[in-house]
């Protein structure tokens, strides 16, 4: 599986690009870091690589993933999963009922589904907490749930948003960890966006810095 | 560049179920909203210039303006009209901003809310009753002081129904005070008020200064549709002044009421241009609202670049405050003594309590009130109903397209609330005595929904566009389409919210008085038609159940809106406390 880019770029309205035109191709099991001065639209975009980009933002370019052309379609059809730095769980539901959110249809009854997310938690040393209420997870925890809620939906890709950030040092070793682990076992391409030279150089894998456009690349 | 180059954004990758609901929305709101207005104001003027067929009047005349004119009183009428419409709004203007000015910073906005909610909920009809037993020659003020004063009889004083309307200004401002200050503190909620009150005192200004200055200046374009809802309001009010107004003549809205009803048909016409002319009155302060604006603004400047550090404001802030507290303790005990005299037995001069309790005016729901609170019920749940549905796919439109709403939009929610009902409710009652559904159950609840709908929309949109952007996002990376992100995510998340607006929205419902009056012809009795009807009888423990359970039921829809949620998520943490926005 390879998510390709080609020539991406967006811009706000009439404004000029946020940055020069990108192409990059992740290999499965591969996490790609983007880097680059805050502000130069990072985020903006995983945004347009995961189809979320806000009202007045244009994007031209190519995103396939796995040779499939996903730019034309909406997020919910594009099978690419996103991780953010506050992890956005839902915060009506258990933290089970968020994983269970997650889990593709392909797994059927309820029993087997049931399983499927007590197996996650129990992956992500969550075992035992699927009533939990999620705004009681400690930061680590709730990184590795979203991670979890994430992966059970068989993502083919994976967008991460400084997913670390948040988290103190101690933890931050332990979450990038285990997270790049699922995604080498996933075999699946990620690209990463971060702040943290440490997270860049813990993925092993190509680094790219946003430039705006005319000053290089 | 590779051959695959793509255009995208927003608009082309929405789905076409999203402009579907889009279209589905504008037709209803057109087809439900604006054209009922619309239709209705023309067929009120049509009637004021002398044609309403139903009648046999078929031809164009100023015949209804002459007998209009003629009308003794009406010149009385016109002046008591913009003596209290305007009155009440300029004071409730000003009570609202100094008392929001005094609180502000040392009451959370929750805080504030929650004290003023009682007041938003109960309706007018009952807030009037109440202050009628509370002002009248024989209620508790009066008792307080008979001691004092040595009454040994109540005293032969007018304080309700007075000639200059003072009492209906108190009733009107028992509502709208409350309304403009929760208005005014969302809207304050918006600006940084500290830091530039910081700035402005470091600069040598005084805190009142600071606040006529800078703050109110901010604050105005926020609040002026609201404004403009109380002014529209307090010129055409119709079931507060029945109780609390003058009678001989009254406002220009009762004297039309009772040209609309009174049994010569022939009245019909010159009640419609009345109605045009109530229209052209509210049209008319509009218009001199945006004078003064504009005036103020001018002034306002001059004064602000003297650079005047000005005196102390805080006697004037004090001041408002104190009247502020005063008419909402009016307004409560009006409440009070609704309960009371429900369960009056003898209740002799000058006890300050009823000498015998009996809860005989409650035990028998066949006399009346059974039905009334069926009608009541039924309506509220299903003018609710309607205004909810629409509002959430409004709203959902909306995100679908990734739109901000247009200025235009935002005018048409607020255009059921800026036109006077009595203006365009007759002329639409004319259209639904064509189609055959006047008088019936369908066409109360459509009048009704025209004004629940915008308050509803109103309530929900604010905490709707502060939910968390991340949700639905994340939501949709996991393969939710959008219909499964409204249901499991969006509205379950927003279930504070939403029970809150519902609860505004019954408020409203259970309020309605004019509506349920023209478009039941008579035929549909609900809490509020009787308790007005029965507000000029003098069996007031009859009129007390009326107007308890008619406040009753907006204070057990809060109620519900606030036990709900914290039930539904008494494990989650993060949803506790009112939720996002609230």
């Amino acid at each position: 599986m390879t998510l390709e880019i080609k020539g991406l770029s967006v811009r706000y309205r009439q404004e000029p690009s946020l940055f020069a035109p990108l192409d990059l191709c992740i290999e499965s099991g591969e996490v790609a870091t983007v880097m680059g001065p805050s502000g130069i639209g990072k985020s903006t975009l995983l945004d347009a690589i995961g189809g979320h980009l806000a009202a007045g933002f244009t994007m031209t370019g190519s995103v396939r993933l796995d040779g499939r052309e996903v730019t034309q379609l909406p997020p919910e059809a594009r099978r690419i999963g996103l991780m953010f730095q506050d992890a956005a769980l839902f915060p009506h539901l258990s933290v089970g009922d968020n994983l269970a959110f997650g889990l593709a249809r392909a797994i059927g009854g309820r029993a087997a589904r049931r399983a499927a997310v007590e197996a996650a938690l129990e992956q992500a040393g969550l075992g035992g907490l699927y009533e939990r209420d999620p705004a009681t997870l400690s930061g680590g925890q709730r990184a590795r749930a979203a991670l979890m809620r994430t992966l059970l939906a068989d993502p083919q890709a994976l967008l991460l948003d400084e997913p670390f950030s948040r988290l103190d040092a101690a933890r931050r070793a332990a979450v990038r960890g285990f997270t790049f682990a699922h995604i080498r076992d996933r075999a699946i391409p990620a690209l990463m966006v971060t702040h943290d030279p440490a997270d860049a150089e813990a993925t092993g894998g190509q680094v790219l810095s946003l430039v705006t456009e005319g000053a290089g690349g | 560049m590779g051959a695959a180059l793509h255009a995208v954004n927003g608009i082309a990758s929405s789905t076409p179920p999203g402009r579907a609901l889009r279209l589905a929305v504008l037709l209803a709101v057109a087809g439900g909203v604006i054209l009922p207005i619309i239709a209705g104001l023309w067929e009120t003027a049509r009637a004021g210039f002398g044609i309403l067929p139903a009648i046999g009047a078929n031809h164009l005349s100023l015949e209804p303006w002459r007998m209009l004119a003629e009308l003794p009183g009406l010149g009385t009428s016109l002046k008591l009209t913009l003596l209290t419409g305007l009155g009440a709004t300029v004071l409730s203007l000003i009570l609202a901003a100094g008392t929001c000015a005094a609180v502000h910073g040392r009451m959370s906005t929750r805080t504030g809310g929650r004290m003023l909610t009682p007041f938003l909920a109960a309706p007018h009809a009952a807030v009037a009753i109440g202050l009628a037993f509370l002002l009248s020659p024989s209620g508790w003020i009066a008792r307080a002081l008979a001691p004092l004063v040595g009454w040994d009889r109540p005293p032969m004083l007018i304080t309700v129904n007075d000639p200059w309307g003072g009492a209906l200004i108190l009733g009107l401002l028992v509502k709208e005070v409350p309304f403009l200050m929760l208005v005014m503190l969302s809207a304050l909620s918006q600006i940084a008020v500290a830091r530039h009150i910081a700035v402005g005192r470091a600069l040598g200004y005084g805190r009142g200064t600071v606040w006529v200055k800078v703050i109110l200046p901010q604050v105005w374009p926020l609040v002026r549709l609201p404004v403009m809802v109380v002014l529209a309001y307090s010129l055409s009010v119709v079931d507060m002044a029945l109780i609390l107004g003058p009678s001989n003549p009254p406002t220009l809205a009762v004297m039309l009421l009772r040209l609309f009803s009174a049994p010569d048909t022939a009245m019909l016409l010159p009640a419609s241009a009345g109605a045009v002319l109530q229209g052209v009155l509210v049209a008319l302060s509009f218009g001199l609202l945006l004078l003064v604006e504009r005036g103020v603004k001018r002034v306002g400047l001059w004064w602000l670049r003297r650079g005047g550090r000005g005196l102390s404001a805080e006697p004037g802030l004090m001041l408002t405050t104190g009247v502020t507290a005063t008419v909402m303790m009016a307004g409560a005990l009006g409440m009070l003594a609704l309960v009371v005299w429900s369960l009056a037995w003898r209740w002799p001069w000058p006890g300050m309590l009823p000498e015998s309790w009996s809860p005989g005016a409650w035990m028998r729901p066949g006399a009346g009130w059974g039905w009334a609170l069926w009608h009541t019920v039924l309506l509220a749940f299903a003018t609710t109903g309607l205004a909810l549905a629409l509002a959430v796919a409004w709203l959902e439109g909306e995100d679908r397209a990734r739109m901000r709403r247009a200025r235009w939009a935002e005018a048409l929610i607020y255009l059921p609330l800026l036109v006077p009902q009595i203006a365009f409710l007759y002329g639409l009652n004319v259209l639904f005595l064509r189609i055959g559904i006047s008088g019936g159950m369908a066409a109360v609840i459509w009048a009704q929904a025209l004004f629940v709908f915008p308050y509803v929309m109103i309530a929900l949109s604010d905490p709707w566009r502060a939910l968390d952007p991340g949700l639905p996002r994340a939501a949709a990376a996991l393969g939710a389409g959008p219909w499964r992100r409204l249901w499991a995510v969006k509205l379950p998340v927003l279930l504070t919210p939403i029970l809150t607006a519902a609860a505004i929205g019954v408020a409203v419902s259970v309020a309605q008085y004019l509506p349920t009056l023209f478009m039941g012809a008579g035929r549909i009795a609900t809490l509020t038609t009787e308790a007005v009807t029965l507000s000029s009888s003098s069996d007031r423990r009859v009129t007390g159940v009326y107007a308890t359970l008619q406040a009753g039921l907006p204070f057990a829809a809060y109620a519900a809106a606030f036990l709900i949620p914290a039930l539904a998520h008494r494990n989650r943490r993060a949803l506790q406390g009112g939720g996002p926005g609230t």
